[in-house]
């Protein structure tokens, strides 16, 4: 998502270094700042919401009160989630982040 | 029209910011503009106005809330002199770069070093490169007109600058004149209301202000600021023609003053212009061709204007209240150099540092320099290019 | 007291895509604070890790109206903002009069208890309604680790590095809470983003009042303490079980209430050693440094409970 396209000019722009788009950091990619990566164990869960309150990145996505996984687009793979979770079997596990790692994913 | 009243230019100043009756003040008393918080404060507590005035722990604090304030889609005020203006320097230059249309008046004093309350220019100089408007007044009228004018300057959609009203402390800022007074309802009228594009207040439409700006973008919003600055003089001279609909009083970015077929020229800013006109009259009597140029917009510098007016003049005395520490002179003087050069010209171009701290700048002063310049341009010859008048050896 | 179902539904005014490290306490205390927000926002936040991160231009993190001015003057910039808001209300203006604002300033420690202190004790003693949130990472960490005047006993930062003469920072850190406490403003806590439901409660508590507000979090940062990225919270918990962060809020300047009273007081040994910052300390030579700073934490300890009538 980085800025390949060419920059604005100075006439294009708002004004005082205004930024008129709230919350758009959400277009811009941190995902590839992970080294490891949480997995979500969709039957272990039980929707706490644990991780959700501890996450750093808004990284975790809940919908009605349930957590529906991972925004991989802004999580930076700190592993506090799987941390917090306190499932008995936990719902969250924190991988490698490689190419052979995300096939079993 | 108006009353004519009399007033000091710290009482003239503080009437007009009730008149204006911005939505936030912000300000921190110090010598010589202590008055204007002061009697803006009285004015607060008996109901005259209903400004929000946030009486801030410091002058940094006091630009820092009214930064915020104009952020958040107010009008909003300050005023200061000397280290306050100082103190608050970091803020000075924020404001002007997120462009909010912050009106405050200077009352002029020396910078503390060691300390002194009284006038001179090294306060409002520390910002010349701020990109601030910075208006200045010969008098407590003047003062009080520019402000009533800064508004409508500062917030113009194509400038959205911060506008400074400068006054030299205790010279304009104490001594009581006759002023004319425009009537409440016609200030209100003029000044008109101020609804920002953009502001912090618009749930609907959130922003972000101050964000990090690196190498990819700043330079951009710096030049925007550069097309900002330089439409100035136009709506200075639009708004000042509307003021003089409304009061008979005309202003332009400078004023000239006998100047059509002066051979010798002063060029001044503030109280000083006063004086010298009364110079200016008695030497003429004496048959010498002097005129005075009175500055009223600084920065932005209307060079070529002036280079304009100065056509012609033989000799140019350029008098500077602050120093520039740079073995060129004070700030004026590089200002007016440098706009000569690009016409060429045979001009001599000198520099009087003079008034630092106080000093009194009398009429006999200015004619005993008027008298050397005149000397100047009938023999050529310069001692010294760069006066430092009424200083011991 | 909101659930976290309900916190999550008021989630979205801090979004994803900003440039925290990995593991920032900043960021889960931003967001904590955020969702306990029920009413519109404008955020004022100082120079720092937070600010840096999350508004680089041209993106910005903030999905409610954010303002930075500069490192110092969060407080005050706020108090603009909130005078401006009583202004416009007051003049109807932009349609406000029915509108529900809240003001929430952001600081790290060395914006809030050093360079922003003044500002700050300004704005509470001028009684704007707003709420000041230091997260207290204990360092200068934008900058690289600094010590601040929040920094603890003994700390090995870059100003106040562990060397041979020297065992790290000299000095006992400020005690903001307290001195904040001391305007005798309406309320002051201190809280934790480990423990949500305090924070939350502290949050929603601070935003009903018509008045100032000031709460400090702790708020890890795996660089500057030398811990994983993952280790912050819990951190946090032994910061609070060992009374080094005890979780407390103070009404009116005078009402002293413990919001949280281990069972066991865990040694102030289990809160340094996990900390990269605090190695050295544990050499046989800097051992007294523990000892001093198990005494302060204690002696501090005991004053709370007798402030909050929990001693005799």
């Amino acid at each position: 998502m980085g800025d390949s396209v060419k920059k604005p000019g100075w006439k294009d722009i708002p004004i005082g270094g205004r930024i008129e788009d709230a919350g758009n950091s959400q277009k811009y990619y941190v995902g590839g700042w992970r080294t490891r990566r949480p997995v979500w164990i969709k039957e272990n869960c039980i929707h706490c919401l644990f991780c959700w309150v501890a996450c750093p990145d808004a990284a975790i996505v809940v919908e009605d009160g349930k957590i529906q996984g991972f925004d991989y687009d802004h999580c930076k793979g700190c592993g506090i989630c799987a941390r917090e979770c306190p499932a008995k079997s936990p719902a969250i596990q924190m991988r490698s982040e490689n190419i052979e790692d995300q096939f079993d994913s | 029209m108006g009353n004519r009243i009399a007033l000091t230019g710290n009482e003239a100043v503080a009437l007009g910011m009730k008149q204006i009756a911005p939505d936030v003040v912000a300000a921190y008393p110090i010598t010589p503009q202590t008055e204007v918080v002061q009697i803006f404060s009285q004015y607060v507590a008996d109901g005259d106005v209903d400004t929000e005035f946030v009486t801030v722990e410091s002058e940094h604090s006091a630009m820092s809330a009214a930064l915020g304030a104009s952020a958040a889609g107010a009008r909003a005020m300050t005023a200061t002199s000397s280290n306050g203006l100082e103190l608050m320097f970091e803020v000075v230059n924020i404001t002007a770069s997120l462009r909010l249309p912050i009106v405050m008046p200077i009352v002029n004093r020396a910078i503390t070093g060691p300390i002194n309350i009284h006038c001179d220019h090294s306060d409002v100089m520390t910002i010349r490169d701020s990109s601030w408007i910075l208006l200045f007044g010969e008098n407590a009228q003047e003062a009080y007109d520019n402000l009533l004018m800064a508004n409508r300057i500062a917030e113009h959609s194509d400038i959205l600058l911060p506008v400074a009203v400068n006054m030299d402390g205790f010279i304009i800022s104490h001594a009581v004149e006759n002023i004319e007074i425009v009537e409440d309802e016609v200030v209100k009228e003029f000044v008109g209301d101020y609804y920002p594009e953009k502001y912090l207040l618009d749930a609907a439409n959130p922003i972000t202000m101050g964000p990090v700006d690196l190498q990819d973008y700043l330079f951009e919003h710096k030049r925007q600021q550069i097309e900002a600055i330089k439409k100035v003089s136009g709506v200075v001279r639009q708004v000042s023609q509307e003021f003089a609909e409304l009061t008979g009083r005309h202003y332009d970015l400078f004023e000239e003053y006998r100047l059509d077929d002066a051979e010798v020229a002063l060029i001044a800013i503030g109280s000083t212009a006063g004086t010298a006109k009364a110079a200016i009259d008695n030497l003429r009597e004496q048959g010498i061709k002097v005129g005075l140029l009175k500055i009223r917009l600084y920065r932005p510098f209307p060079a070529k204007e002036i280079v304009e007016a100065l056509k012609g003049v033989k000799t140019i005395g350029v008098m500077d209240r602050a120093e520039s520490y740079s073995n060129t002179g004070g700030p004026l003087y590089a200002d007016i150099r440098a706009a000569m050069y690009d016409v060429g010209g045979t001009a001599q171009v000198m520099n009087i540092v003079y008034g630092i701290g106080g000093r009194d700048m009398t009429v006999r002063d200015l004619e005993n320099l008027i008298t050397q310049l005149q000397k100047v341009t009938e023999t050529g010859e310069i001692e010294e290019r760069i006066i430092h008048y009424g200083v011991r050896d | 007291m909101a659930t976290l179902k309900e916190l999550a539904t008021r989630d979205g005014k801090f979004c994803g895509g900003h440039r925290l490290c990995p593991g920032c306490g900043a960021g889960i205390v931003t967001r904590q604070v955020l969702a306990a927000a029920k009413d519109n926002v404008v955020v004022g936040c100082a120079t720092g890790c937070l600010e840096v991160s999350t508004t680089i231009y041209p993106y910005t993190a903030w999905n409610t109206s954010f303002i930075h001015n500069a490192f110092e003057n969060a407080a005050a910039t706020t108090s603009g903002v909130e005078a401006a808001y009583r202004a416009l209300k007051k003049r109807k203006k932009f349609g406000l009069e029915d509108s529900k604002y809240n003001f929430i300033a952001f600081g790290g420690d060395g914006g809030t208890y050093d360079i922003g202190f003044q500002s700050l004790s300004g704005a509470m003693e001028r009684g704007h309604r707003m709420l000041y949130v230091c997260y207290d990472n204990g360092a200068y960490m934008n900058t690289g680790i600094q010590r601040s005047s929040a920094t603890p006993l003994g700390a090995d930062t870059t100003t106040s590095p562990a060397g041979k003469e020297i065992p790290g920072k000299v000095q006992y850190r400020k005690e903001l809470t307290d001195i904040i406490a001391a305007h005798y403003i309406p309320y002051v806590a201190q809280a934790s983003p480990s423990n949500w439901k305090d924070l939350t409660r502290k949050v929603e508590k601070a935003l009903s009042i018509d008045g100032p507000s000031f709460i400090n979090i702790i708020s890890a940062c795996p660089r500057g303490w030398r811990i994983p990225e993952d280790q912050g919270l819990e951190l946090h918990r032994i910061a609070i079980d060992s009374c080094f962060w005890p979780l407390f809020e103070i009404e009116d300047g005078v009402k002293y209430t413990i919001n949280y009273k281990p069972k066991t007081k865990r040694p102030v040994e289990d809160w340094l050693k996990p900390q990269g910052r605090f190695k050295h300390l544990f050499k046989p030579e800097n051992r007294y440094l523990i000892a001093e700073e198990q005494k302060r934490i204690d002696e501090r300890w005991e004053m709370l409970l007798r402030r909050a009538g929990e001693l005799d």
